[in-house]
């Protein structure tokens, strides 16, 4: 099944990006990752998906991570020691999360619940009361407008945000936190007195 | 008793729910920020992934209208979907901006490191 070979692929370079240690990879592994999602949504038949995945998803979050390693570095640091306690609070969650899908629907069954209610109107009617013959465009834009209202309000929301932490960097140079100045100045007066000392010896040698 | 191709039908799931776990180690157990924000994205596709799996009917095809299509996959998981990848992208930009601005702050993006720099901070205040 090509479901989970995709499947398979994405949990692949999902654990190798854990391992990495240079995050110029890691965040090309992420685009790779999002790519493997947006074919598989293809698969399941959800086109529109598909193709937000490939062009925010794998397209636009490169970009601004790539841009974000140009402003910050590009390797982390090794301590290569694997965390037990994360490990096994993951394996408990992940046990549980298994455990719960034994009730759930199987893959691809018609008389899953999720298929019984609104989804039924949305096919039959939408033509008629919409128009345009593509369902989720319909329902996006009319059924449930005032989510991608929402949705709209959010993304504006994050833009201020963006522009409110980023902003003020060019008019007024950006406030280091005291204790990185200070050391800064440390570190220079102890150079200092190296030099200092160095040249003390040098001078009691000669 | 065990019935293996009736599980067959939640394998989907079980690969979903390694993927989430995977994401989830990232955020909890590693250090350096912007690796954190990666799994967050690999949570974040993991549940838009489920999502989309159950929408999927055996045989269905895309939610196009066509007279020649008797079984449409469910569109509602779609649209969903559709809003959460647009504003995942918008909380992702947020959170590297953040990034930029502790990176400006502090000099790093390891959390360690950040907290050291912060108990020393404390330390100097009193």
């Amino acid at each position: 099944m090509i479901a989970i070979a995709l499947l398979l692929f994405m949990a692949a370079s999902a654990f190798w990006l854990v391992r990495l240690r240079n995050l110029f990879a890691v965040v090309m592994l992420s685009g790779v990752y999002s790519l493997f999602a947006a074919a598989l949504y293809l698969v399941m038949d959800a086109v529109d998906v598909a193709f937000t995945e490939a062009a925010v998803g794998a397209g636009i979050s490169t970009v601004l991570m790539l841009s974000t390693l140009a402003l910050t570095s590009r390797t982390e640091k090794s301590h290569n020691k694997l965390s037990v306690m994360p490990l096994l609070l993951v394996f408990i969650t992940g046990g549980v999360l298994v455990y719960g899908t034994f009730d759930m629907p199987r893959y691809g069954d018609i008389n899953a619940p999720i298929h019984q209610h609104v989804a039924n109107h949305y096919i039959e009617k939408s033509a008629a009361e919409v128009g345009p013959p593509n369902i989720v465009t319909s329902i996006l834009a009319s059924y449930r407008g005032f989510d991608t209202l929402g949705e709209t309000a959010v993304v504006f929301t994050a833009a201020i945000g963006v522009l409110a932490i980023l902003g003020r960097v060019k008019g007024q140079g950006m406030s280091t936190s005291r204790v990185a100045y200070r050391r800064k100045e440390d570190v220079e007066e102890e150079n200092k007195e190296d030099d200092k000392a160095v040249s003390d010896k040098k001078e009691t040698t000669s | 008793m065990i019935d293996i191709p009736d599980l067959i039908g939640l394998l989907n799931y079980w690969v979903v729910i390694v993927l989430m776990m995977s994401g989830f180690y990232v955020v909890i157990a590693q250090g350096n920020l912007i690796k954190k924000i990666v799994g967050l994205n690999i949570f974040q596709v993991s549940v838009f992934v489920f999502y989309i799996s159950m929408g999927k009917i055996e045989g269905g095809s895309a939610p196009i209208l066509d007279d020649a299509i008797e079984i449409y996959s469910n569109p509602l998981p779609h649209v969903l979907i559709l809003t959460a990848i647009v504003v995942g992208v918008a909380t992702t930009a947020l959170a590297l901006a953040l990034v930029v601005r502790i990176n400006a702050a502090y000099g790093t993006i390891e959390e360690d490191e950040i907290q050291a720099i912060e108990h020393e901070e404390e330390d100097v205040a009193c």
